[in-house]
C-alpha cells in the first residue's frame, strides 16, 4: 500500500488532518457560518408575518425540537467519521456517500450566487456614501434594477456583463480563495476571528442608531405585537421550522465538515447550544434593527409599517437605501448595514466553499493549496460567467428558490430517514455525542431526529412542491424555471450519483492511517454509561 | 409601544439572549479537554 507521503509529482497530502486550534475558534467559525444574509434580511420579516411577538413560541419550539437536534446529528456524523461530507457518509455506510456529494453540489450552487450578493452589498457600502440612488427618478428600486444591475426585460441567460458588478465579484472571489487556500486555522479560523467581532460591533452600532430614529418605536411595536390567532395556523409553525432549519445551516454538509476539524474530546452538544443561541441572538438583534429602521421609513412616508415591511433583496437593496437617503447620518447607517451584509456573507461563503474543497481534498488526497485552487477557481469562473450579467438576477432568484427547497430540504429529509429509520444509526451517534459532551442526549434526541425531523421536513417539502407546481415561480417562463429550477435540482442528484460512483484511489483520504487511529481511540472511549444515567 | 408588545419584547430578549448567556456559562464550567493520549499515526512515526 502506498503511503500518503509518497509523491510522484502529485501534490499528495502528507500532513495531519487540520483541527481547530481551540473550541472558541470552532464556535466562532460555526456561528460565522450560521449567521448569514438570512439572519439580517429574512428573519425580521418571517417573524413579523407569522405572528409578530407570538412567533417566539413556534420559533423556540423549532429551535429545541428540530434545529438543535439536527445540528447535533451533523456534528456527530462529521466528528465521528472525521471527514468531508462524502467521506463521512461513506465511512458511516458505503451507500450513503451519495448524500455527501449531493450536499457538495448544493453548496456549489449556493456559492456561485452568494458571491454576487456579497459583491452587491460591497458596492452599496460605497453607494451609501454617494447616495447614488438619489439621482434616479424611480428612487432606490429603479436604481437597483436599471442603473446598477441593468436588468434586461427578457427572462433568459445572457452574457452581457455589468462592470460594476463583475469587478467587486472578482474581488470577493479573490478574498474567498485566499482564505480557503490558507486552510482551517490560518484561513477559516483567522477570517472568522476578524470578521465576526467586526460584524457584531458594526451591527450593534447600527441597531442603537436605528432605535433612536423618529418612528422607530412604531416599527418595534409592529414587530413585537403578538397575533395569537397565528398560532392556530399550521403554516406559521412550518415557517418557524423552515426558518430555523435554513438559519442554522443544518444539512448543508457545513457542520459535518466543520465538526470533522474538532478535537476528539470536544464537547459537541455544549458547543452546539452556544452556536444555536448565538445565531438566534443575532437574528433577534437584526429584527430590532430592521424594524426600527422600517418604522422610521414609514414615519417619513406618512404610512404604516405594514406598508413598508419587506424581506430579502427588496429590504436590503430598495428599502434600506431609501432609509439611508432620509435618515440623519444615513451614510453611516448604510455603511454599517451593507458592511454587516458583506461580513456575514463572507463568513458563510467560506463555510459553503469548505464543504466543496474538503470533499475534493479527501477524494483526491491532495494537499490543501492545490486541491483548493483546482476546486475554487472553476467555481469562481462559473460564478463570474453567470451572475454579473444583465440576466444574473433572474438566475439567482430561481436557483436560490429551488436549491433551498429541492436541494437542501429534500437532502435533509433523505438524510434523517436514511440515518434514522434506514440504517438505524441514531443509537450509535447518540453514544458518540455522549462520550465527551456536557449535555447528554438520549431517547428524546432519537425521537426528535428520527420522528419529528422527517415529519416536519416532509410536511415542508410537500407544501413547497405544491406551491411551486401551482404557478410559475416569479412569473418566469416555464422553460427557464424548468431548466434552472427543476432541472438544476434534478441534475444535483444525478451529479451526486456519478461522483459517488467514482472509486476512491489508494491515495485518497479513505485510506488515511490517521483515521484508523482516531477510530480506535473513539471506540476505546465508548464505555457503557453507569447504570441509572440516561442512555 | 403597547404594553403587550413591550412584554413580548422583554420575554424574547430574556429567552433568546438569556439562552445564549446560560449556554455560554454552562460551556465555561466544562473546560476544554485535550487529546493528550493521541497516538501518532503509523506513517509519521
Amino acid at each position: 500500500m502506498s503511503s500518503p507521503s509518497s509523491t510522484q509529482g502529485a501534490p499528495l497530502a502528507s500532513d495531519k488532518r487540520e483541527t481547530f486550534s481551540s473550541r472558541k475558534l470552532f464556535i466562532l467559525s460555526a456561528i460565522g457560518s450560521a449567521v448569514g444574509l438570512g439572519n439580517i434580511w429574512r428573519f425580521p420579516y418571517v417573524a413579523y408575518e407569522n405572528g409578530g411577538g407570538a412567533f417566539l413560541i413556534p420559533y423556540l419550539v423549532a429551535i429545541l425540537c428540530a434545529g438543535i437536534p439536527l445540528l447535533f446529528l451533523d456534528y456527530a456524523v462529521g466528528h465521528r467519521y472525521r471527514g468531508s461530507a462524502p467521506l463521512s457518509y461513506r465511512r458511516a455506510n458505503r451507500k450513503a456517500e451519495v448524500l455527501g456529494w449531493w450536499q457538495v453540489l448544493i453548496c456549489f450552487i449556493i456559492a456561485i450566487y452568494y458571491a454576487a450578493i456579497i459583491a452587491w452589498a460591497a458596492m452599496y457600502c460605497w453607494f451609501s456614501i454617494t447616495k447614488a440612488w438619489d439621482k434616479n427618478p424611480d428612487g432606490a428600486g429603479g436604481f437597483f434594477m436599471n442603473d446598477f444591475l441593468k436588468v434586461q426585460d427578457e427572462v433568459t441567460v445572457g452574457f452581457d456583463f455589468v462592470g460594476p458588478v463583475l469587478i467587486p465579484m472578482f474581488a470577493v472571489w479573490l478574498i474567498a480563495i485566499v482564505i480557503m487556500v490558507a486552510g482551517v486555522n490560518k484561513g477559516i479560523s483567522r477570517a472568522n476571528a476578524i470578521f465576526m467581532p467586526l460584524l457584531i460591533v458594526m451591527f450593534l452600532i447600527l441597531v442603537v442608531q436605528s432605535v433612536f430614529l423618529p418612528g422607530a418605536i412604531d416599527g418595534l411595536n409592529t414587530f413585537f405585537t403578538p397575533n395569537f390567532e397565528a398560532l392556530k395556523d399550521p403554516s406559521v409553525w412550518a415557517a418557524a421550522f423552515g426558518h430555523i432549519f435554513f438559519s442554522l445551516s443544518v444539512a448543508f454538509g457545513i457542520m459535518v465538515t466543520y465538526s470533522s476539524y474538532m478535537k476528539r474530546k470536544s464537547d459537541l452538544t455544549g458547543s452546539g447550544y452556544v452556536v444555536a443561541f448565538a445565531n438566534s441572538s443575532f437574528e433577534l438583534l437584526a429584527g430590532i434593527g430592521v424594524f426600527a429602521a422600517l418604522g422610521f421609513m414609514a414615519y417619513n412616508a406618512n404610512s404604516s409599517v405594514d406598508e413598508v415591511a419587506v424581506s430579502g433583496i427588496g429590504l436590503a437593496f430598495i428599502a434600506f437605501p431609501t432609509i439611508v437617503s432620509q435618515a440623519p447620518l444615513g451614510s453611516v447607517i448604510g455603511v454599517l448595514f451593507f458592511g454587516s451584509l458583506v461580513f456575514a456573507g463572507l463568513t458563510s461563503l467560506i463555510s459553503i466553499l469548505e464543504v466543496i474543497v474538503a470533499a475534493f481534498q479527501d477524494k483526491l488526497g491532495w494537499r490543501r493549496a492545490p486541491a483548493t485552487l483546482s476546486v475554487t477557481i472553476p467555481v469562481a469562473l462559473i460564478s463570474l460567467a453567470l451572475f454579473p450579467t444583465t440576466t444574473g438576477l433572474f438566475l439567482l432568484d430561481t436557483m436560490d428558490a429551488f436549491v433551498n427547497q429541492f436541494g437542501i430540504l429534500a437532502c435533509a429529509l433523505v438524510i434523517v430517514i436514511v440515518l434514522g429509520a434506514g440504517l438505524g444509526m441514531l443509537p450509535k451517534l447518540a453514544k458518540h455525542l455522549n462520550r465527551h459532551s456536557s449535555i447528554k442526549v438520549g431517547t428524546g434526541w432519537k425521537v426528535l431526529v428520527g420522528g419529528v425531523g422527517p415529519a416536519a421536513l416532509g410536511y415542508m417539502l410537500i407544501n413547497e412542491i405544491q406551491t411551486k407546481m401551482a404557478e410559475q415561480y416569479s412569473g418566469y417562463p416555464a422553460w427557464f424555471n424548468g431548466v434552472f429550477g427543476w432541472g438544476m435540482a434534478g441534475a444535483l442528484i444525478v451529479g451526486a450519483v456519478i461522483l459517488s460512483l467514482i472509486p476512491w484511489s489508494k491515495k485518497s483520504k479513505l485510506n488515511d492511517p490517521e483515521f484508523h487511529q482516531h477510530k480506535k481511540n473513539v471506540e476505546a472511549e465508548e464505555i457503557p454509561e453507569p447504570a441509572g444515567k440516561e442512555y | 409601544m403597547s404594553t403587550l408588545a413591550i412584554v413580548f419584547m422583554i420575554v424574547s430578549m430574556l429567552t433568546i439572549w438569556g439562552g445564549l448567556a446560560v449556554s455560554l456559562i454552562h460551556l465555561s464550567r466544562h473546560p476544554e479537554k485535550t487529546d493528550d493520549d493521541v497516538i501518532e499515526p503509523a506513517h509519521t512515526l
